[in-house]
């Protein structure tokens, strides 16, 4: 069952020195209960599709095209006021840096509180909601009556969490939710976010640039280069079987352990998404580059059940 | 095997004050650590663990509280500034943030040239050649185009190949890289790794690399060394510490590798809790509140650190015979 349709997104931000294509034409779904991590480098346009999927692109950002159907509603339709009401309630957002995402002034009570009050809960409803939340995310009920600064960074980001399920959405998106923190805690949050997808059944859209960290805990993987879908497969068939040379140069450039060779490195630049090369995206750095990829825009390609290429070798 | 860089029972200290209350916190606590001439050593650690510290305190960029800095044998803990100068050239530094390591109002030839200047006198001209060459050698090419640039007008991986130049342009024998990766995307990571590699192949450099990435460690280092809250608390070859770990701390931080810890057939050790305060750390063993083997011992007393037989040793009370 699908919780989210996507469908032809496409974003762009209208910059001074240009006009850049930040989400070019993406599509997918997600189930019920799914991870879907999204991985893709600097510039490759997965924290802009991430924030669309909440319609909360900032200026000067546009969304040109396309649909977000979330429960059968296309919420890029939907009035600044029912959006702001499904936000938080039916698909909600965590964010990479747990340091900036909460009022420094205020304690975590008074904004959690605040964020029930906003979406219609009642003031003694709302205490019980952040004593089982802030309990779900595994924090001590004192945290409540802290401040931001008096909390860890492993804290602060399981408060975020907690906030971002505490009204039960379908969709918790969450964008590189532990680059910011040690690999320690990183692999604690994870955990928990792995934890609250099975006890509350929510989908995750996990936003990220490691595809280990895909591969190891997303139920499919999508890869996004320059705003475009590259390769799409759940994870066991992606693990086993590659076949974007993009895919192949980001796993081969991890490095693994105690070899004594360097891992592989991927020539030149991302491109400047403001003049996007002609035909695929990727060809400028693609090793296997061929006439028709300078020329013509490869499609998705269904290479097996629900494993997804966008590339000319396999056209 | 001759050394390089000697550090011996360095302890450094920061005063930090909040709301006026002046609190001292201890960063590196009694660390002693060799680096061999054409060694690659690596620090690996947490945030708050006090290896960004200890480097540059190895580069004697900040002067500790106690113990010695040992550079080239000679004691230079103490040496006023007009005489480390002519050492500085011999020692530098490639930080983390390129950004902040060249100051955003030069361009990227007037960062080049002035070490030249400051330290060789090197004539106008000459220093313009050289800052060419410099360029041409880490992949900026023609070298030309990114002279008159301004940081702001490359990308990461371009200026960190650009303090690279600066860093390497004096001809250095000692190398402090401190996370020099990792506000890079993993395809250019390995480009400014090998770029590192290469010259301290041609120029017979010793590197400390400090990082958080126990992954990359283990491909490019000689030997490791693993901090926690201001102490060394493991240290040995690169083969023994990863295929064998010892301390809790270090199989802690092999097992929460994505992808990789299910691969290397290791016992796994998973933490409770966050590093503690540095300014507050808890008695007896640092790791003890967070230790799932931690003994009765670990709450009181500080193990010390044990020497466990071929150069490897580990601050821990299991290995205490």
């Amino acid at each position: 069952m699908e919780v989210l349709t996507v469908n032809d997104l496409w974003v762009k931000y209208y910059t001074i020195s240009g006009i850049v294509s930040a989400v070019s034409g993406v599509s997918f779904k997600l189930r019920k209960s799914e991870m879907l991590a999204i991985v893709g480098e600097s510039g490759s346009g997965k924290s802009t599709l991430g924030l669309a999927l909440l319609n909360m692109v900032p200026k000067p950002g546009r969304i040109e095209r396309g649909e977000v159907i979330l429960d059968g509603v296309n919420i890029l339709k939907s009035s600044p006021r029912e959006i702001v009401k499904i936000r938080g309630s039916r698909i909600s957002m965590v964010f990479q840096d747990p340091f900036t995402t909460l009022d420094p002034l205020r304690k975590i009570v008074d904004q959690f509180e605040e964020f029930l009050i906003e979406h219609g809960v009642d003031k003694t409803r709302a205490r019980s909601i952040i004593k089982e939340y802030l309990e779900a995310v595994g924090l001590p009920e004192r945290v409540m009556y802290s401040y931001p600064h008096q909390l860890s960074g492993g804290q602060k980001q399981r408060v975020s969490i907690a906030m971002a399920i505490a009204l039960n959405p379908q969709v918790v998106v969450a964008d590189e939710p532990t680059t910011a923190l040690d690999v320690i805690v990183q692999k604690q949050i994870m955990d928990l976010v792995d934890s609250i997808k099975e006890k509350y059944k929510s989908s995750i859209v996990l936003i990220t640039h490691d595809l280990a960290l895909a591969l190891e805990r997303a139920d499919t993987v999508m890869v996004m280069y320059g705003g475009n879908i590259m390769e799409y497969a759940g994870k066991t068939e992606l693990y086993g079987n590659m076949k974007h040379p993009y895919t192949r140069g980001l796993f081969e450039a991890l490095p693994r352990i105690l070899q004594k060779t360097l891992p592989k490195s991927l020539p030149g630049n991302p491109p400047d998404l403001r003049y996007p090369p002609p035909g695929c995206i990727f060809h400028p750095r693609c090793e296997f580059a061929m006439e028709k990829c300078k020329s013509e825009k490869p499609p998705l390609i269904e290479v097996s059940k629900d494993h997804i290429v966008a590339c000319h070798l396999y056209g | 095997m001759s050394t390089i860089v000697e550090l011996l029972d360095v302890v450094m200290d920061f005063e930090t004050s909040s709301l006026g209350r002046k609190q001292k916190v201890r960063a590196v606590d009694r660390v002693s650590l060799r680096i061999n001439k054409g060694e690659i050593y690596g620090l690996v650690g947490e945030s708050g663990s006090g290896k960004s510290t200890l480097g540059r305190v190895s580069l004697r960029l900040y002067k500790p509280v106690k113990g010695k800095v040992i550079f080239e044998n000679k004691d230079i803990t103490y040496l006023p500034e007009r005489v480390i100068r002519p050492l500085r050239r011999e020692m530098q530094l490639i930080p983390q943030d390129p950004y902040g390591a060249i100051n955003p109002a030069q361009t990227i030839g007037e960062a080049l040239i002035e070490p030249l200047q400051v330290h060789f006198n090197t004539s106008k001209e000459e220093a313009f050649n050289r800052a060419c060459r410099a360029l041409e050698e880490v992949g900026l090419i023609p070298p030309e185009d990114f002279m008159d640039r301004r940081p702001m007008e490359l990308s990461g991986g371009q200026l960190q190949r650009a303090v690279i130049a600066r860093a390497m342009i004096l001809r250095p024998k000692y190398i402090v890289a401190d996370e020099p990766t990792s506000n890079l995307d993993a395809s250019i990571r390995t480009s400014i790794i090998k770029l590192l590699l290469d010259f301290r192949e041609k120029y017979d450099q010793s590197i400390l690399f400090i990082t958080h990435d126990i992954a990359l460690l283990s491909l490019i280092a000689n030997r490791i060394g693993v901090m926690y809250l201001a102490q060394l608390v493991e240290e040995g070859s690169v083969e023994q510490v990863i295929k064998e770990p010892l301390h809790p701390y270090t199989k802690a931080l092999l097992s929460a590798i994505p992808l990789i810890s299910s691969q290397i057939g290791l016992e796994k050790v998973y933490l409770k809790g966050e590093i503690g305060d540095p300014a507050n750390p808890p008695r007896g063993c640092r790791l003890h509140p967070r230790c799932p083997l931690v003994l009765e011992e670990c709450k009181s007393r500080e193990p010390p650190l044990i020497e466990v037989g071929n150069g490897r040793s580990v601050k821990c009370w299991l290995y205490y015979k």
